[in-house]
């Protein structure tokens, strides 16, 4: 067989440098005349490894990790010339104990199927990979809607959004409404910050929520699709328009779509502008509309008055990216992981102070301890875990004490946080839990859209508050204050935004108490962060005079002399810790 | 709330050039009548100028018929629509949780420090400006910067003003 060189160009992988090392590749074939055929790929989730290059020749397959411009040359010539693969740099391969050969073996990858696997902008590789053969079974084993939403009910799917409705029972309230006019909308908009799952679909594999969007708008009847993604993914914004072009030059977009008379359907894609309230589905829709994005009240649910006041119906994009596969494979295939409640797989993004952080597909009922240290490989610098943060801004901390939790929509819902749509962000002994909570807050609070008295006034009391405590100012009820106004903003919001924004806060007063109380009654932050309530101080018996801290401090706070004992103004030191940083001799202290 | 962003003084917008209007017509002719058309047009207006000039609004309200304060009302809700002129090089710091958890905050001092000017704001020989962005999508890569377009990862506040110096470097080039 030919030789194969594939390299990863998602986002994270061109952030990293992938492109220069695919330019790289490409040009060192085309001097040297090399035989093997060069091909391009997304983000298969390794992201800490990027840029990643992967060598299919006839002993195997060999994923090599961190292969910038330089370590590309080398691995040609010794790969490709000698024939003699670079054992050190290869992290996953079959045919040998590789470092990270355990990351991919507990995964089980149905949204994530194609990704990393196959070119994202060639449908041919698609189909090649079983693409377009759940709509074509649709097609011609003449299954009805009806069987199509029943498919999907028995699945279990439940919506991967963060709201977790179940799937099919979405599409049958759509169904019901009858109306000659009826849209499905894909939720690309991925709001919460620090969270990468649909963009790596997006980018890795467009084609299959085309494919799920199409089989959604075969069941519930629709004729319109939209597709709105986030402005900040340019390039799944790309290839989603080159998959929609080859879509329909295969006709499975446009008129009576792969001979099913009647079915009409079309996508198009709508750049969102910024504002997170819009992932909520009323607010979607009026963006689409070309207005504020403002939630409205519900009901009536979009399933019977939408886009333009039609029928509509909104799934996620994980969510659409199940679904050929359920189809293909069955309902019971898929129902056969997870919990009893929670079906099926789930992606999670992790990243934070974790060592691999990168995306991983897990079976639901895995426990975040498993997911964090057996897939994640633990902590940085091997700290100490102290938290784990699921669903963003809507969400809340989980300790390390409640590691063993499993991920399914009931289990994480007990702890206060919410399942989310699988952000986890990893935190260690040197994050600061009231600063955290400090931040979600300054981020709904400048994201609320304003409508709803509480969230708008409300949130920002709560950052008021928060900063306050944060710099050391914070007064004996200003936590039951934070719990008052939580449990108001969440009574009297009107959408999910409000009804959520106390989550973060509300999680970390549940388990991180003695560290708010810290702050407030003893001014100190245990974990070192909060610049005002920190003292840097020489130690006296580590000084060596070398007066480096003093030449660096820009408040000239640091006096001293060479070879004598330096001392901090504390009343001029304004906590910037570069003499901290700069200090060669550990002779400076945080207190 | 979102309005908060609407701090920065009108008067930045007045001193600017005036700009040339003649593109719009494209994109009049594209979207009017259309309906939806009022953010697709807005975007396609910052797309040419980088920033929405009060004279587009005018222009685009005039010859559309859409409602001016409408226009405002949703250039002003959504972060992505800028009033006042940018820089050449747009800098978004990311500032999502993956990043601040990193430390992003160190990364936009060091910029401030580097740049001479406050997040929000623009250089004096309109090189850069420096805004905060919630979530790159490239957390595992914390933190995160993008300069137009190109994302840069694992950043320290070191390696970030390299960064810049390198760009002014081919700037003067
Ligand atoms: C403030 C807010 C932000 C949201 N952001 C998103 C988002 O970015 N992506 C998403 O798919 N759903 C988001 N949702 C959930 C959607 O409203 C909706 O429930 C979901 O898209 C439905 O799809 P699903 O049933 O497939 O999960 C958000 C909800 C709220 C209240
Ligand atoms: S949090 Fe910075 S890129 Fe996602």
């Amino acid at each position: 067989m030919q030789t194969t060189v594939t390299v990863g160009l998602g986002s994270c992988g061109i952030a990293a440098g992938a492109n220069k090392t695919y330019e790289k590749i490409k040009a060192l074939q085309l001097a040297e005349g090399l035989d093997f055929r060069l091909k391009k790929t997304s983000c298969v989730g390794m992201c800490y490894r990027e840029p990643l290059v992967e060598i299919t020749d006839d002993s195997g397959t060999y994923l090599y990790g961190e292969i910038d411009e330089n370590r590309a040359i080398e691995l040609l010539d010794k790969h490709i010339n000698q024939s003699s693969p670079v054992r050190e740099w290869v992290v996953q391969t079959d045919l040998f104990d590789a470092s990270d050969n355990d990351f991919a073996r507990s995964q089980v990858k149905i949204a994530l199927r194609n990704c990393g696997f196959m070119d994202p902008e060639s449908i041919e590789e698609y189909q090649a990979r079983n693409g377009y053969n759940a709509i074509r079974k649709i097609a011609e084993e003449k299954i009805t809607a009806v069987d199509v939403i029943q498919t999907i009910l028995a699945s279990g799917l439940r919506g991967r959004g963060g709201g977790g409705f179940p799937t099919g029972m979405k599409w049958k309230l759509a169904n019901n409404n009858k109306s000659p006019e009826k849209y499905i909308i894909c939720n690309a908009d991925e709001g919460d910050p620090g969270a990468f799952m649909d963009r790596s679909v997006l980018e890795g594999d467009p084609h299959s929520i085309l494919e799920g969007m199409i089989i959604g708008a075969y069941a519930i009847e629709a004729n319109g699709g939209v597709i709105y993604c986030r402005a900040e993914y340019p390039l799944a914004i790309k290839r989603l328009n080159i998959a929609i072009d080859q879509a329909r030059a295969n006709g499975f977009l446009g008129k009576n779509i792969l001979g099913i008379e009647g079915f009409n359907f079309d996508i198009y894609i709508k750049e969102g502008a910024g504002a997170f309230v819009c992932g909520e589905e009323t607010a979607l829709i009026a963006s689409i509309e070309g207005e504020r994005g403002m939630p409205r009240r519900r009901p009536p649910f979009p399933a019977q008055s939408g886009l333009w006041r039609k029928p509509t119906n909104i799934n996620n994009v994980e969510t659409f990216a199940n679904i050929p596969w359920i189809i293909t494979n069955g309902a019971a295939a898929y129902a056969a992981y997870g919990t009893e409640k929670s079906k099926g797989t789930k992606v999670f993004a992790l990243a934070g102070k974790i060592k691999r952080s990168g995306l991983v597909e897990v079976p639901m009922g895995s426990t975040i301890r498993d997911i964090i240290f057996k897939l994640g490989g633990g902590i940085q610098n091997d700290k100490k875990f102290k938290a784990v943060q699921l669903g963003g801004p809507s969400g809340g901390c989980i300790p390390e004490y409640l590691a063993d939790t499993i991920v399914d929509y009931d289990s994480v819902n007990a702890t206060g946080a919410i399942m989310g749509s699988g952000g986890m962000v990893v935190m260690d002994e040197t994050t600061c839990m009231v600063n955290i909570a400090a931040f979600f807050l300054d981020f709904t609070q400048k994201e609320s859209c304003g409508k709803c008295t509480f969230c708008r006034i409300g949130t920002k009391r709560m950052l008021e508050i928060l900063t306050r405590i944060t710099e050391g100012k914070g007064v004996e009820n200003d936590l039951q204050t934070l719990e008052e106004l939580s449990y108001q903003i969440k009574d009297n919001s009107l959408c999910g935004l409000g009804q959520t924004a106390p989550n973060p806060v509300l999680t970390t007063l549940k388990y991180f108490r003695d560290e708010y109380e810290a702050h407030i009654n003893h001014k100190k932050c245990p974990a070192k962060v909060c610049k005002p309530l920190l003292t840097y101080r020489v130690v006296d018996d580590a000084c060596t005079g070398c007066m480096v801290c003093a030449k660096n401090c820009p408040a000239n706070a640091i006096d001293g002399e060479r070879k004598k004992i330096h001392f901090i103004r504390q009343e001029d030191c304004i906590k910037c810790g570069d003499c901290f940083t700069k200090c060669k001799f550990n002779a400076i202290e945080v207190i | 709330m979102r309005i908060a962003r609407l701090t920065k003084t009108s008067e930045e917008a007045t001193t600017a050039q005036e700009p040339d209007l003649g593109g719009l017509d494209y994109l009049i002719k594209k979207y009017k009548g259309k309906k939806g058309n009022l953010i697709p047009l807005l975007q396609g207006t910052q797309e040419m100028f980088g920033y929405i000039p009060k004279t587009a609004f005018e222009k685009i309200a005039n010859e559309t018929g859409l409602n001016l304060s409408d226009m405002y009302g949703v250039a002003t809700f959504y972060a992505q629509f800028r009033l006042n002129p940018v820089g050449k090089h747009v800098i978004k710091v990311c500032h999502g949780t993956a990043c601040h958890v990193q430390n992003a905050n160190s990364i936009t001092d060091a910029l401030k420090e580097a740049l001479k000017v406050d997040d929000g704001a623009t250089t004096e020989d309109g090189l850069f400006t420096l805004e905060s962005v919630a979530c790159l999508g490239c957390c595992s890569l914390a933190p995160v910067m993008m300069i137009s377009g190109e994302t840069y990862g694992k950043l320290s506040g070191g390696s970030t003003v390299k960064i810049i110096k390198n760009i002014r470097l081919q700037e003067s080039n």
